[in-house]
């Protein structure tokens, strides 16, 4: 099958690939680009592993191709520190204790930062409701929420002019 | 690659892509949300994708005096962020809240949802329930379906092989009128085991127009003339709900399965129309005489 050229942006840099159609997006950042840290679980949408942010919205990279994310912008869980300095989502998370395993984690990160920048408001029951696509099997959650929360506060002096 | 090989196609407007639908087994893609988990567990492997996201004909939301149109790429986000939709078509608005997940509501869609016709989907549920009207078009033409001829069984639409499903349209919603959406799923954003519609124009404490539709217990979802039938020109009594709930145990048998077995099924569904028909009406149960 003919392969297809694209062009994205991922954390900042522009990427030229050329690429199978069946290539999810997931093993085009995992296997390509060596972007280990996005993760893939179940590999057809019911885990939140691989969450990314697609143009703002964050998306399971298991449930889009490659050649449909020709001329966007992703950020994966490698593109949200600044260097070696963890986000306030990040700090958050190592503070309260909200990963174990951390097989989860880079899903989380990414859906929760993607829903403070754009609700940086989300009360607890709001950011409990987005976390049920996102399957976390060790810590129970309750120290996820109490991170996203703490951090939203980050986000919320951010979204001031 | 868990998806067997196909060629890929990303036609810019809708006369070019219903060229490409005439190509043997060719698939229409837009979120993907449905279709990639059946590629990737190989249900089914098309020679060549179509992918229709990028089609400005097909997107966005339409008011008319009569209906409204939603674009087939609608996405199950749009639907949640839209003010004028929460107000026009507020039954539409709460069902779709329990559709998915997060991620999957930024890019799953309406004609997505509906092509794919899963018997448990909520948005299938509301166009049969409301009587929408398919716009499905082709190299051939356009044609309009009910949407109780739209969907055929599970996972099997009218749509025929060189067909794209355009746009759905609901007919206008009056701003008085009762309604209740009630599904029950094991975790939020499953798919649900069993689920409920109901609405009716209030006419001096009666029922005007009384439509009922169920989904998750059949291989479509289903509007229930029975329980119409109950229900019309009636207050909502205790006997009325009984009524009612017996009439749906006779007219819907479920089928078991892993989830649940068929009485289980039958049971929570006549909860479900109960709590529907009490949630609509503005009641508790217990002031219901």
């Amino acid at each position: 099958m003919t392969d297809v050229a694209i062009a994205l942006t991922v954390n900042g840099q522009n990427i030229k690939v050329s690429v199978e159609p069946r290539l999810t997006l997931a093993a085009l950042l995992r296997r390509r680009l060596r972007l280990t840290g996005t993760h893939l679980g179940c590999e057809h949408g019911v885990c939140g592993a691989c969450t990314v942010i697609v143009d703002g919205d964050a998306v399971r990279s298991c449930l889009i191709l490659a050649v449909q994310a020709d001329g966007v912008e992703i950020t994966t869980v490698e593109g949200l520190a600044h260097g070696e300095t963890l986000s306030p989502l990040q700090s958050a998370f190592k503070k309260h204790h909200a990963l174990q395993c951390g097989f989860c984690t880079p899903g989380i990160l990414t859906t929760m930062h993607a829903l403070l920048s754009e609700e940086p408001d989300a009360a607890e029951e709001r950011i409990r409701h987005v976390l049920s696509g996102n399957i976390c099997r060790c810590t129970g959650y309750l120290p996820i929420v109490e991170a996203v929360l703490e951090a939203a506060e980050a986000y919320r002096k951010k979204a001031q002019p | 690659m868990k998806p067997a090989p196909f060629d890929y196609a990303r036609p810019n407007t809708l006369a070019e892509a219903l060229s490409f639908m005439t190509a043997e087994d060719a698939k229409p893609i837009a979120g993907g949300q449905s279709l990639i988990p059946l590629l990737a567990l190989r249900m089914t492997a098309p020679k060549l994708l179509v992918d229709i996201s990028r089609i400005a004909e097909l997107k966005g939301v339409e008011f008319d005096s009569g209906y409204i149109k939603l674009g087939a790429l609608t996405r199950w986000c749009d639907v949640l962020k839209n003010r004028k939709l929460a107000v026009q078509h507020p039954l539409l608005v709460e069902a779709i809240g329990h559709t998915a997940h997060y991620q999957i509501r930024n890019r799953g869609t309406v004609g997505g949802s509906c092509s794919h016709a899963d018997p448990s989907a909520e948005m299938p549920a509301v166009a049969v329930a409301c009587e929408a009207q398919f716009e499905i078009k082709s190299l051939r033409g356009t044609r309009i379906v009910p949407a109780d001829e739209f969907f055929v069984s599970v996972l099997t639409t009218a749509i025929e092989a060189d067909e794209l499903l355009v746009s759905i349209r609901l007919p206008a919603w009056p701003p008085a009128r009762r309604y209740a959406f009630q599904e029950f799923s094991r975790r939020t954003g499953d798919f649900a085991m069993a689920g409920c519609i109901v609405f009716w124009d209030d006419e001096d404490g009666r029922c005007a127009n009384p439509h009922v539709g169920v989904f998750g217990v059949a291989d479509t979802p289903l509007r229930i003339r029975d329980v119409e039938r109950v229900l019309l020109n009636r207050p909502i009594t205790t006997n009325v709900i009984a009524e009612a709930t017996s009439a749906l145990r006779e007219a819907v048998i479920p089928q078991d399965d892993l989830h649940a077995p068929s009485a289980y099924r039958s049971a929570l569904l006549g909860v479900l129309l109960e709590r529907a028909l009490l949630s609509a009406s503005s009641r508790k149960r217990e002031e219901v005489a």
